[in-house]
């Protein structure tokens, strides 16, 4: 479903992803595991034709998405990273918009929203405009926004990240349902490796913008050697804490302050 | 086509929320009609040439679509930074009806933004001569408001952050607006100038109106006034798609 061989991206002079390969099967609950500043998001990126790769191949469902951008787009849904919602409107409108950039009929589109907002319990909050919105409730929004839809893969950059438990579970249940009922792929990336472990059926370990192991949970955790997964990314990874300069939210923050909100 | 009516109507529903705006950027064109209209008038009268309202209104009103248009054009970059445009570029939508959804609407806030400051001219005296050619004037808006939306998109794609934009505000947009002939006429100025003038899209539209509403003669000619701006209005949304379809996030 996903397939990526010597694909390398830089800036300048860092190379955030220093040619990888790998394979994601259709139907397959795929982890992307890595400290910060490994490539996972840049990966994801050129996965989904944000950033064009600066060499190598990939392919989306057979098809190639710095090429056929269009028909690949048609292919996924993403949660992003960072930030996407727009502040000004509220979380029905955001939910719409996308049903109709995504062209989900109109009964249908009524229908998931309800449902995804109750799911994720924004529902009475449904006509608040999201700058009025906790940091959890906006991640939240992104997720039931990314599920609106249903692609045939499904990209989760980081999507726990903030949750509170509860709704982490709340996710993972829905994300797991979707995969056995629906035959979603997934492609997700999180720090949380008990996550990994309970969901993926692959993992991939990747740092310095390499992939330097692929497997199962239990695999990693005996080429290892070790108790745990969290032990066995450890090992594979060093503990040594990774140097990130600024993260985005954080050179946003800066942003709307020397701009004022909004202009 | 409902991607184009939802970017549109995204643009306006954030339009009508943020009153500051509106009203932020309504003082300007304000400030212009007293000081100049008030503060220049009995000098232009005793020139010999009128009324200076009468004059002035439709570069003011040129000058409000200029930058409310330019504007909303750059607000690309907030999109940029606070990541809604990821959501839209990954939507299964050609990136040139996305272009054509945000460019119509910031032209529609640039326009009720004209419209607003055409009442405002109103209130402080301004009388077009007849009614009858008003649809000329809106035409001459319309254009200037899609051009400029269609500048500010492409600006805002070559610039990617708000470093530069500084530049471009003293360099383009500024120049543009005061040698356009908003402000003064251009029949009695130096050749150099009118020759500048003549190169500024802003120049026709201001021209058009003028002669729509006021009924003076056009200065570069009524056909001259709508060809040019129908052309450049072209050739910015053009140019305009073509940078935003190479604009990574
Ligand atoms: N637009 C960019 N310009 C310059 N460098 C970039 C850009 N995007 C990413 N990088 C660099 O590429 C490297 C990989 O970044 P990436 O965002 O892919 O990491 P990540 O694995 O997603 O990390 P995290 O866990 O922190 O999200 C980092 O060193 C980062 O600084
Ligand atoms: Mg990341």
């Amino acid at each position: 479903m996903i397939s990526v061989r010597n694909l390398v991206r830089t800036f300048g002079e860092i190379v955030a992803v220093g040619d990888i390969s790998f394979e994601v099967a259709e139907g397959e609950i795929f982890a992307f595991l890595g400290p910060n500043g490994a490539g996972k998001t840049t990966t994801i990126k050129m996965l989904t034709t944000l950033l064009r790769p600066t060499s190598g191949t990939v392919e989306i469902d057979g098809l190639d998405p710095t090429v056929r951008q269009h028909e690949a787009r048609q292919r996924f849904g993403i949660v992003f990273q960072d930030p996407s919602v727009d502040d000004e409107l509220t979380a029905y409108e955001n939910m719409d918009f996308h049903g109709i950039l995504y062209k989900l009929p109109r009964k249908l589109r009524v229908e998931r929203i309800e449902r995804l907002l109750r799911l994720f319990e924004l529902w009475e909050r449904r006509n608040d405009t999201v700058k009025h919105f906790s940091g959890g409730m906006r991640r939240r929004l992104e997720i039931a926004r990314g599920l609106l839809h249903t692609p045939k893969i499904l990209f989760l950059d980081e999507p726990t990240l903030g949750l509170d438990p509860q709704t982490r579970n709340q996710l993972w249940n829905h994300v797991r349902t979707l995969n056995q009922e629906e035959r979603i792929t997934v492609f997700l990336t999180t720090h949380y490796m008990e996550e990994a472990e309970r969901v993926a059926h692959r993992i991939a370990i990747i740092d310095h913008g390499n992939i330097i192991a692929v497997g199962t949970a239990k695999e990693l955790k005996e080429r290892t050697g070790t108790e745990t997964l969290e032990d066995a990314f450890l090992s594979l990874t060093g503990s040594r804490i990774r140097e990130e300069a600024g993260s985005s939210l954080q050179q946003m923050r800066t942003m709307s302050r020397m701009w004022g909100r909004k202009r | 086509m409902n991607a184009v009516y939802v970017l549109w109507l995204r643009q306006l529903k954030r339009y009508f929320r943020s009153r500051s705006r509106m009203v932020g950027s309504l003082g300007q064109p304000l400030l212009f009609l007293v000081a100049l209209g008030f503060g220049f008038g009995p000098i232009y009268q005793r020139a010999g040439q009128g009324n200076y309202l009468q004059f002035l209104a439709p570069g003011v009103i040129g000058m409000t679509i200029l930058f409310s248009a330019v504007f909303s054009g750059i607000e690309l970059i907030w999109d940029r930074h606070f990541g809604f445009l990821k959501e839209t570029l990954v939507a299964p939508v050609p990136r040139i009806m996305i272009m054509i959804g945000r460019t119509l609407g910031g032209a529609s806030v640039a326009m009720i933004q004209g419209l607003i400051v055409v009442g405002i001219c109103l209130v402080a005296g301004f009388r077009p001569v007849s009614y009858a050619t008003l649809p000329h004037a809106l035409l001459c808006m319309a254009l200037l408001a899609v051009m400029f939306t269609a500048l500010g998109t492409a600006i805002a794609s070559i610039l990617g952050d708000f470093q530069g934009f500084q530049l471009v505000m003293n360099f383009l947009v500024m120049p543009m607006f005061f040698l356009s002939g908003a402000l003064f006429p251009l029949n009695s100025v130096p050749r150099a100038l009118r020759i500048v003038a003549s190169l500024d899209p802003l120049a026709y539209g201001v021209d058009g109106m003028r002669a729509a509403l006021t009924g003076v003669p056009a200065h570069f000619g009524w056909a001259a006034d709508i060809g040019v701006l129908s052309a450049a209005a072209v050739f910015l949304v053009v140019l305009g798609s073509y940078l935003f379809s190479r604009v990574e996030v």
